[in-house]
């Protein structure tokens, strides 16, 4: 028996570049930066004074009432999926052939803390009962599956900053066993809170370069310092081929394989020999059975950490060889941030957008380029990628050691 | 200010407004929370507390469990008021 082919159906995302889809891809494909000052109280006194907030807030799209009873997070996902579900044409399906897995990297810390300060300042009973609901990691998905009423399987894997990736691995494998004909699956992330900057930054892992925040972000740059924390998320639409074919739907791109390895190495840094990151693409590869010499682009994970890009390129070397002359590598974080569970599911809706449009997004703020990073970097301005058949790699890592690695093709009919 | 039923009501709309988004306009004293406002069991609960906080009561769950209506959450809170 043939394998089922997955192809992308519907996109839609918030992100600190825009409200939906297409402010997004727009703000990126012209370099612009996502990051900013924050205007927050809190934020004033901390060694780290800036982020990448949503450039759209929910309370802008959203009703009051709804807001309330969901986390932050939450209004992400509901916000991306509504827009990825009218993308895809809102398709007419049997509900228990329809699944959702979006993830979350930390799930409601915003509200844990809030209603901790509740608990605290007011007594328990001014706790509200929507907390346990709201601050769950599965809250995002289960959420967005009553909404569709999906009922083929309802998913949230938990990889940190892997998240997001890993959900459209399960989504991939949802539709290829044949458990769903349909998953609307992605990843989001609220946690510009005190407690998580505070966190992040006595981890010394967020960039301090407070006097220049759109400059913060830089991603294989000799001066990288630091990742810059990003909120929002992204959702896409993965379909059955034939089932999309079927009801005509309007289709991105192929899904092809995905790859997943763990490190063993260490909670929070990188391997420096990177071999889990190259054996999770040469899995992926693997997986997408496709030549090597369609591999033209790939979106990076690169965070802007002094030791994080450096290791991921060189692994991304080792796994592709030769071949890695003709892949052109964007590090998106450079303008919208690092999302953390969001971050792999927006890449992959830019990677998909980058095989729909062959078209290349461009990296930021790269004044001296590392002469450690030998890939070949796409800088300030877009690249048009080769016409015909192409293929990208969408790579993810996580606290935790966590690899992922997705493939995407262009779908030519 | 006596709690009257009329500023009970009041308050009360105020509260469903705020937790349920509905039209005030709706809210009467025969409406029913579950049926008639969208008041599920969680939000249920953020009347209560609201309530207790606005009108200086006590509702026990027990009392809760009770309250179909408006106005039998207005009754109760007009009768053991201060």
């Amino acid at each position: 028996m043939t394998r089922r082919r997955v192809v992308v159906t519907g996109l839609g995302a918030t992100t600190p570049l825009g409200g939906d889809v297409s402010s997004t891809w727009e703000a990126l494909l012209a370099g612009k930066s996502g990051v900013r000052k924050l205007e927050d109280e809190w934020a004033q006194e901390f060694s780290v004074t800036f982020a990448a907030r949503v450039a759209v807030e929910p309370s802008e799209v959203m009703e009051r009432v709804e807001m309330r009873r969901l986390d932050r997070s939450e209004q992400f996902a509901m916000i991306a999926s509504r827009e990825a579900w009218k993308d895809a044409g809102s398709p007419d399906i049997d509900k228990e052939r329809l699944g959702v897995v979006i993830a979350s990297g930390i799930g409601g810390v915003i509200t844990m803390l809030d209603q901790y300060d509740t608990l605290k300042e007011k007594g328990a009973r001014f706790v509200s009962p929507h907390t346990v609901p709201m601050l769950m990691p599965n809250g995002p998905a289960a959420n967005v599956g009553l909404e569709l009423q999906a009922r083929a399987g309802v998913h949230t894997p938990v990889s940190a900053c892997a998240s997001g990736a890993e959900a459209a691995g399960y989504a991939l494998e949802m539709i290829r066993n044949n458990r769903a004909d349909i998953v609307v699956t992605g990843g989001v992330e609220a946690a510009i809170h005190a407690l998580p900057m505070a966190g992040f930054a006595s981890m010394k892992a967020l960039s301090t370069r407070n006097d220049d925040p759109a400059k913060a972000s830089r991603p294989y740059d000799k001066d990288r310092d630091g990742f810059v924390l990003g909120e929002g998320g992204g959702v896409l639409v993965f379909e059955e081929l034939e089932h999309a074919k079927a009801r005509g739907a309007k289709i991105y791109a192929e899904v092809m394989g995905q790859g997943l390895t763990s490190d063993g190495y260490h909670i929070a840094a990188p391997d420096p020999d990177g071999s889990g990151v190259t054996r999770a693409v040469k899995l992926a590869l693997e997986d997408a059975g496709i030549p090597l010499s369609e591999i033209v682009h790939l979106n990076a994970h690169a965070t802007s950490t002094p030791a994080g890009d450096v290791a991921e390129a060189n692994a991304l070397t080792n796994a592709l060889g030769s071949d890695i002359s003709h892949v052109a590598v964007s590090a998106t974080k450079s303008m919208t941030g690092h999302l953390l569970g969001g971050a792999g599911a927006i890449e992959s809706i830019f990677c998909v957008l980058a095989m729909y449009h062959h078209k290349a997004p461009p990296t930021i703020n790269i004044e001296n380029l590392d002469e450690a990073v030998t890939v070949d970097v796409v800088r300030d301005v877009p690249r048009d990628l080769p016409q015909g058949s192409i293929a990208c790699l969408n790579d993810s890592f996580g606290f935790g050691g966590h690899n992922v690695v997705l493939v995407f093709r262009s779908y030519e009919g | 200010m006596a709690l009257t039923v009329e500023v009970v009501l009041e308050g009360i709309k105020e509260i469903v407004v705020e937790v349920a988004g509905i039209d005030a306009g709706i809210i009467a004293m025969d409406k029913k929370f579950t049926d008639d406002l969208d008041v599920d069991s969680l939000s249920m609960v953020e009347v209560v507390v609201a309530a207790e906080e606005k009108f200086g009561v006590k509702i026990p769950d027990e009392e809760v469990t009770k309250m179909a209506t408006v106005g039998d959450a207005v009754n109760f809170i007009v009768a053991n008021g201060k």
